[in-house]
Order: structure tokens, then sequence, then C-alpha cells
């Protein structure tokens, strides 16, 4: 493995990385010793052949370099090409303009990257987009638009239960699922659904009220 | 994360050739949660990764009257809310229930979560090279150390962070693995190794080698167990200290226990001393404070870590305690 391999441009990186900074600078320093001693710099690879026009489809025994992946997001099936490292997370919002999904952690503890896949919550940055194929996924924005908004959603709003907005659509799709499955939650369940989430503003109890207000509304109370 | 090719067997044995095939170059991925971070920072940086999810077999629980044979795809929360794991191996239940969020528990799988790296931060810096890394150093000895080991530490002082193994060990759970020289089973007791005996995995796998189910046998009459963790944070962290519990008793008196703790050494770290001052007794607060006592008799804390020690004390208490059913 060289460096450069290691340092391809992921596209789980911010454009210009701190990794591919450093390699930047080593680069150029690789080129003044290389002027220093005079030796002619000879490339380490032969040139790649050019790229096929059309990915193949992320499915098979073996996938590698771009590949084009399936997803079924809020009820749509869309395409985007991708690599077996990129996240669901990045290919939501990269490829398919879903920004709802937040990067805030990368590692999965924050729970900003919250979506719903085949009924269950789960952090779209720990998922790689190639294994989230054929999985149902919903984001924030198969829930509501801002002009109607899901009752969930229109309870955040009452409860002004939010100040940065961040942590927002990552509480929202965990409290959504839970009342899925379970329309009269306790206080406890809802602080257990979402056990995942991190606000940092600390906006929990109105949150918490939020839920169970429009758990209240859905069942018709 | 470094680009790799992503393999995608059908079958175990597709999957064991594959991964031997790929040999150091090569990892395996379950849920990918504990994976996928290695990655990210580079701790981990495999060419292929070979895809255990869409092998068939793996995904299911059998229960039946000899026991539990868990397929090491099946996600912690169907381990979690399965009924007959809840009411009969109720310390396996408590612990995957335990482990971290719900979203990690949707994905996250039985036989990661037992073969998942561990979280010390040294080990999980990408710029620190220490003893786990081929480095000369375990940087937790003079370091930040208020996570480390009290007990079988040294040379490296890493915890062991899964929550599932001391349970299942209780349980006197073994795994059944698949490498390419055929398959193997191995009871839970001596799948993890300590950092004495190798300092670069911390179980007895081979390259080439999965976890293919997890068997428990069905406890004896009279037997009941609990898992107790206690965390920084206690919505989704991993155990400062936690325990897990089984005891069987007859007429009163405890005829067989078995306690193994977490958090708090680099193996999932059975207790005999515990055990002893159980065995032959009836569970009254004195013999349960006893227990713990006993459990953390030869512990030796770090600078920051000596917390641990009276924590540790006081989980096995009220895990002894609250497994036989006695108010603390
Ligand atoms: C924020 C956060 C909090 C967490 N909290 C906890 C916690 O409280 N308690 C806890 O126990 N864990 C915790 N975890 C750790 C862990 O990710 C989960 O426990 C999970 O079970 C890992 O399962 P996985 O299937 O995702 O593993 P993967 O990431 O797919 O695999 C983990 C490792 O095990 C290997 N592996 C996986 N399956 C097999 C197999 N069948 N045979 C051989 N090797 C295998 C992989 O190669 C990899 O090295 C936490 C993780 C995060 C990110
Ligand atoms: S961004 Fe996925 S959990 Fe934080
Ligand atoms: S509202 Fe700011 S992080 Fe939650």
């Amino acid at each position: 493995m060289s460096m450069d391999d290691r340092d391809q441009h992921d596209p789980n990186e911010p454009d210009v990385s701190r990794r591919q900074f450093l390699r930047g600078l080593s680069g150029s320093l690789a080129a003044s010793a290389v002027l220093a001693t005079g030796v002619e710099a000879v490339p380490l690879s032969p040139p790649s052949p050019p790229e096929p026009l059309e990915p193949p489809l992320a499915v098979g025994p073996r996938i590698k370099g771009q590949v084009k992946v399936r997803l079924n997001v809020n009820g749509q099936v869309k395409t985007a090409t991708v690599e077996p490292r990129t996240t669901l997370l990045n290919t939501l919002r990269d490829d398919l303009g879903l920004t709802g999904a937040k990067r805030i952690c990368d590692r999965g503890s924050c729970g900003g990257c919250t979506v719903i896949a085949d009924g269950e919550t789960i952090y779209s940055c720990m998922m790689l987009a190639v294994d989230a194929q054929g999985k149902k996924i919903t984001t924030v924005e198969g829930l509501g638009t801002p002009e109607a908004m899901s009752p969930l959603q229109a309870a955040f709003v009452d409860h002004d239960a939010l100040m940065c907005g961040f942590c927002t659509p990552g509480f929202v799709m965990s409290c959504t699922s839970l009342l899925k499955h379970n329309p009269d939650p306790t206080e406890t369940e809802v602080k257990e659904a979402c056990a995942g989430n991190i606000c940092r503003c600390g906006t929990y109890p109105r949150i918490f009220e939020a839920v169970l207000a429009a758990a209240k509304r859905m069942r018709g109370e | 994360m470094k680009a790799f090719e992503l393999v995608n067997p059908t079958d175990v044995s597709g999957a064991v050739s594959a991964l031997t095939a790929a040999g150091r170059e090569g990892k395996l991925l379950a849920g990918g949660i504990d994976l996928l971070s290695e990655m990210k920072e580079y701790i981990a940086t495999p060419s292929i990764v070979v895809n255990l999810k869409a092998v068939s077999g793996l995904n299911k629980i059998e229960s039946s009257a000899k026991g539990l044979k868990i397929g090491a795809l099946v996600t912690l929360s169907d381990i979690a809310k399965h009924p007959t794991i809840a009411a009969k191996y109720t310390a396996l239940a408590e612990a995957a229930e335990s482990v971290a969020s719900p979203q990690i528990r949707h994905v996250g799988t039985l036989g990661g979560n037992l073969c998942q790296r561990p979280r010390c931060w040294y080990y999980r810096d990408e710029h620190v090279i220490c003893l786990k890394k081929g480095g000369s150093k375990c940087y937790a000895i003079e370091g930040e150390n208020e996570y480390h080991a009290i007990l079988g530490g040294g040379p490296s002082y890493i915890v062991h962070p899964s929550d599932c193994a001391p349970a299942l060990m209780v349980l006197g759970a073994s795994v059944d693995i698949s490498g390419p020289k055929g398959n193997r089973t191995v009871s839970l007791d001596k799948f993890f190794i300590l950092p004495t005996e190798n300092l670069y995995k911390e179980n007895v796998l081979e390259v080439g080698e999965i976890v293919t189910h997890i068997t428990v046998p069905a406890p004896a009459a009279g037997t009941t167990s609990h898992y107790l963790k206690i965390r920084h944070k206690e919505s989704m962290d991993w155990a400062l200290s936690g325990a897990a519990v089984a005891l069987t008793a007859k007429a009163g008196k405890v005829t067989s226990a078995k306690v193994v703790l977490s958090g708090v050494a680099p193996v999932p770290w059975r207790s005999p001393e515990a055990e002893k001052a159980l065995i032959g007794k009836q569970v009254t607060t004195a013999i349960a404070d006893r227990a713990g006592a006993a459990a953390v008799a030869k512990a030796k804390p770090l600078g920051g870590n000596a917390y641990k020690v009276p924590l540790t004390r006081n989980v096995v208490r009220l895990a002894v305690l609250h497994a036989a059913g006695v108010k603390g």
C-alpha cells in the first residue's frame, strides 16, 4: 500500500482534508528531494485505462472502483455513482441532494445522520451505500414538507424543541420510528428511543414534551 | 477510508476462502459499526473487505430444549427482544440491550460484538503507534488511563469492550468457528486472550477464520442470571465496569456461580475468587459484598482509574443480589 493509494480522494472526506493537506506538503518535499539529487521522477504505475462511461451496477461477487447503486429512498428509486467505501450518508447528501441527514461525528456516536431503513433507525454514516441497496430508506425529507409537516414535525415546532436545529432531523427520525412501533410511549420509552441522539444545545426536555404531545394527537386524544 | 474491493460471498466456505486468500490485506465486515470506524481512522486499512451480510444461514436464533444457537449475523436488537432469551438467558438479553444505542443495535451483530477491537484512545488514534500497533509503548501506563484495565493488564492495558461476552460466558457459551483448516468449537472461556499471549489481537481467531454461530446450553434448573453495567453517560456508552452473574441454587444455597466482569480487563474477566465466595452459601447482602471484595482483591489500578476498584466491588455486589433476587 503506497501513501498515495491510501490518500486517493476519499469520498467520505471534505474536499480538502487534513490528510490531503499533509499529503500535499509531503509531495512537495519529495519533489524538492528529486530536484536536489537530480534523479528523474518515474511514474510509480502505468497510466490507468480510461474509465468506462457507465459504471457497473454494484451487485455481484466482487465490487471495486466506481459503481452504480440503486437506492430506494422516500419511495423513489434513485441511482448514484459511488465507490464501495462511500457511506449511505454521503450518498444521500452529496449525490441525491438529501441534506436532511446531518454529517456530524461520522462515527456512529451522535445520531445526526439517523434514517429509517426497513422500519428501523440506523446511522447512515455507518452503513456503506452498496449495503443499503434493497432496503427501504426514509429520510426526514420523506416525512413532510414545510407546508405540510408530519404531526411530529409540527409538534417540534409547537414545542420549540430545537435551538440550532442541527440535531433535529436525527431526533425526528428516531421518534417517528418510535411512534410507528409504539403509539403510546411513556417518557422513559421516549428517552430510550433518543438514547442514540445527542443535542449539544440541550433541548431534550422540549423534545420529550413534543413527542408525547404528538403521540397524543396522533392517537386522536 | 482507503479504497477497497468488496467481496460478497453467499456461503461460509466462500467467505473463508475469500478471507484466507486476502490474508493480512483482508477484513471481515458484519454490521460494520466497529470496522468502518477503524477504517475511517486508518487503524484498519484493508484492500479487500469480505462482506458477511449476504452469507446465508447466519441470521437465525434457534431455541430448543438443548439451548440456543445464534447465528453470528443476528443483530443485538433481535437478541434483546427475543422472549425466550429474556426469560431464560436473562443476562444475555440485558447485555445486548445495554449496548450503545437503538441505531447501533439494529445493525450491530453478535459476532461483531464479540470480535470488536478495543476502544483505548491511544490505540484508536491514527497518529499514535502504541504497543498494540507494533510500537514499543503502552501510552496508557503514564498517560490518560481512567478507562483502562485494573485487572490482567500488561504489557498493554486495554479493556475488552464487549458487553455480550461476559453475559455469554456466565451462561457457558461457545463459538463455532470456520476456517481454512476446517471447523472448530471454542468455549468462550478460552476464546479471548490476554496481551501477554498476543498483543495484536484479542481472541484466538487466525487469519481466514470466521465465527459462524454462538451456542448457549440451556441453563440448569434453578439458574438465574443478570448483567449490570455502569457507564459514564447512561444513554449510550461502553462499560466503566460491569458484571455478569449466573447463579444456580438448590434449597436456598448456591450450587454453581459464574462471575465475569466487563470494562476492567483486556479480556472479559472471569473471577473465580468471587465465584468461590458464593458457592455453598445462601446469598445475603454480606455474602454478596464478600464476592465483590474478592473480585477486586487482586486489582492493580493505574494512576487515573483507582475509582474502578470500589465501583467494581459494588457492581459485583449488586449484580449478585439482583441475580439471586435478594433486595440490597
Ligand atoms: C458509539 C458506539 C458505542 C458503542 N457502544 C458499545 C457498548 O456499549 N457495548 C458494546 O459491547 N459495544 C459497543 N459498541 C461497539 C460495536 O460496534 C457493537 O458492539 C457491534 O456489535 C459491532 O458489531 P458489528 O456487526 O457492527 O461489527 P463489525 O464492525 O462488522 O465487526 C467488528 C469486528 O469484528 C470482526 N467480525 C465481525 N463479525 C465477525 C465474525 N462473525 N467472525 C469473525 N470476526 C468478525 C470484524 O472483522 C471487525 O474487526 C459501540 C460502538 C459505537 C460506534
Ligand atoms: S454522523 Fe452518524 S452518528 Fe454522528
Ligand atoms: S438544537 Fe442544537 S444540537 Fe440540538
